[in-house]
């Protein structure tokens, strides 16, 4: 397991090097001065120009450029953005809101994926089964943004059962829409990933022996088939931590949450080089780390991975 | 029938003069199984089984007569309405409800809401075949060379596949689309493709690392086959199933990504007739007219349903420990 542990965090290091190298690139090298527009009509004096390239070392080659910023990342120092804020401050701000949303869609999406889904598989082909499938591929076909939409107009605005949006202080309770909305494709994957691992497992060895030796139902649902399936739906689950907080721009954007997704989306459109690349970069980590929690723990529930 | 070497019916077994030796029945010997097929038949493929299995269910009607339609909407628009989406717009009947000849009614922009959602499905299609070849053709490539020739090229093509991975889809493509000035189906189908390859490449690298240690790999190696050919001939159509199982379902989660994109505002301009963009136009006017986000959207979730199906049908199909049950 060590040897194990040791190879995988090994494997973390040219992946986030590379990974944070793409998106410098692709944000960094895009055509066009990110300075020469910032004075709007009448523009920028030169000088001015100058000081600004060289605060942000525009005038540095590119390969140096990414190495300051590097530094940045292990010195948790971005720098201050084009408006004079603080960039450590706004992910300071943003990303509490942003996690709190993903940590609430995630627990959504397990605990009624895994329900229902280990109800569809104990019931294979019942009509309770057949209802949620088709529920669950209607639920994946129809884009987030339109479920967002749909139930922000019929929940807030028609019924006025939750905030419309959540504006600047979020709590649970106006958390709670943007965080079913947000869960709602990977509850149907979860559902789904359950209900297969569940059908297979009923049909293994070890379940009829539980059943022979005269366990009682629910020990064998619980102890045996259960436990047994959750381990394809827990990597799930680990990778979709990342994916959630990534995927978070448009239901933030929806929802007008001040997370990590609604402040990327402004930075790009405003040309915020800098801030992008850093809140990025930090979506990168998240998910990288993720990952790596999934392998892990896939490998401590799995001695088979340990070993290939 | 040709003569039998070997006694085949069950407790029929006669010893043959000279025959000392016992043996075990036929049917316990796990001859049986070998006995039964028929030797003067085509051998079954997995394909043709697949086939055969997939005929039998009602989702892979449903699912292909929704495909269908979809293509040839995609493919001809002028065969299903006569208002063209764009250039008919009326300003004065900006939302009027549905009225002889526009059957859905007008959107804010006063234009017919049939038309557009007939027009949008092309954007769609189009991006979504697009850039699922595109990520079948580098995934197998990546993968199948990774895994194949292993060693060396199975690290550097790995950790290039992880790098990629770390990078969230619809993060990457909003990031490289805000800075990509020429927007079209093609364009948004490759920012698609060039970071929506890697689970492919996995899928891909993983099949082949099982399929390359088969008996018929060894067999096609000891008559001199070279290793090119035999991962052209041999391996890779013996990959081929889980690849087309994902690459099904991956053209529905392209599709969802393009509208994503097209309704920030990034994807496909305006001048394309999109349905990411017209949930967008119809978001603005949500509390007047709320029944004008639906016909975009039907048509998105449509189609994207009808390749969703498609994918559990060919999946469910070409898994042989599925189909026992």
């Amino acid at each position: 397991m060590l040897w194990y542990l040791g190879r995988r965090l090994l494997q973390v290091i040219p992946v986030f090097l590379g990974a944070t190298l793409l998106l410098y690139a692709l944000v960094f090298l895009r055509p066009g001065d990110p300075v020469a527009g910032l004075g709007g009509e009448r523009g920028l004096p030169e000088a001015v120009q100058e000081q600004i390239r060289q605060q942000y070392n525009l005038d540095q080659p590119f390969i140096v450029q990414y190495l300051l910023f590097l530094k940045g990342v292990f010195t948790l120092d971005f720098g201050v953005d084009f408006r004079g804020r603080d960039i450590m401050d706004v992910i300071a701000q943003a990303l509490p809101v942003t996690f709190q949303l993903a940590i609430m869609a995630l627990v959504i999406e397990a605990v009624f994926g895994i329900g229902f889904g280990l109800i569809a598989g104990m019931r294979k082909g019942g009509i309770f089964d057949g209802t949620v499938l088709v529920i669950s591929l209607l639920v994946i076909s129809v884009p987030t943004f339109v479920i967002g939409f749909v139930l922000q107009f019929v929940m807030g605005v028609k019924l006025g059962w939750f905030p419309v949006t959540v504006g600047r202080d979020p709590n649970f309770y106006s958390l709670l829409l943007p965080a079913i909305v947000l869960a709602a494709t990977s509850f149907a994957y979860v559902l789904r990933l359950t209900r297969t691992s569940v059908t297979e497992n009923l049909s293994a060895d070890y379940v009829r022996t539980a059943r022979a030796k005269g366990l009682r139902r629910s020990q064998v649902t619980g102890r045996h088939v259960l436990r047994n399936s959750l381990i394809p739906v827990v990597t799930f689950l680990g990778a979709d931590l990342g994916n959630l907080m990534g995927g978070a721009i448009v239901t933030e954007g929806i929802f007008n949450i001040q997370g990590v997704g609604g402040t990327l989306y402004q930075s790009i459109i405003r040309g915020e080089n800098i801030t992008v690349v850093s809140l990025t970069t930090v979506l990168v980590i998240v998910y990288i780390l993720a990952n790596l929690l999934v392998d892990l723990l896939y490998a401590a529930l799995d001695p088979r991975i340990r070993y290939a | 029938m040709p003569e039998n070497r070997f006694e085949t019916v069950p407790g029929g077994r006669r010893p043959r003069p000279g025959q000392e030796h016992f043996a075990a029945e036929v049917d316990e010997g796990g001859l049986g199984a070998v006995d039964a097929v028929k030797s003067d038949e085509a051998p079954s493929s997995l394909w043709r089984d697949a086939w055969r299995e997939m005929r039998r269910r009602p989702m892979f009607w449903v699912a292909g007569v929704i495909i269908l339609l979809v293509v040839t909407v995609a493919a001809f628009p002028q065969l299903f309405t006569d208002v063209h989406p764009r250039f008919e717009c009326e300003l004065p009947k900006s939302l009027a409800g549905p009225e002889p000849g526009h059957p859905f009614g007008f959107d804010r922009q006063g234009c017919d809401i049939y038309a557009r959602t007939i027009y949008g499905a092309r954007a769609s299609v189009l991006v979504g075949v697009m850039s699922t070849v595109m990520v079948v053709v580098l995934g197998t490539i990546m993968g199948a060379i990774a895994g194949y020739y292993g060693g060396w090229s199975d690290a550097i093509l790995s950790r290039i596949t992880d790098i990629f991975f770390a990078i969230p889809l619809v993060l990457a493509a909003i990031v490289i689309m805000s800075i990509t000035t020429n927007r079209t189906s093609f364009t948004v189908a490759l920012v698609l493709a060039s970071f929506g390859w890697t689970s492919i490449a996995r899928i891909t690298r993983g099949t082949v690392l099982s399929v390359k240690n088969n008996e018929f790999v060894t067999a096609a190696r000891s008559l001199g086959m070279g290793r090119g050919r035999i991962l052209l001939k041999h391996v890779l159509p013996n990959s081929a199933a889980p690849i087309i199982v994902y690459a099904t379902v991956a053209l529905g989660t392209f599709i969802v990504a393009e509208a994503t994109l097209s309704f920030l505002g990034i994807g496909l301009p305006p001048s394309t007739v999109s349905w990411g963009g017209d949930i967008s136009q119809a978001q603005a006017s949500i509390r007047q007219a709320p029944e004008i986000l639906f016909y975009p959207a039907a048509g998105l979730a449509l189609t994207v349903l009808g390749f969703l199906m498609m994918g559990d049908v060919v999946r469910d199909a070409l898994d042989p420990k599925a189909r026992k049950r």
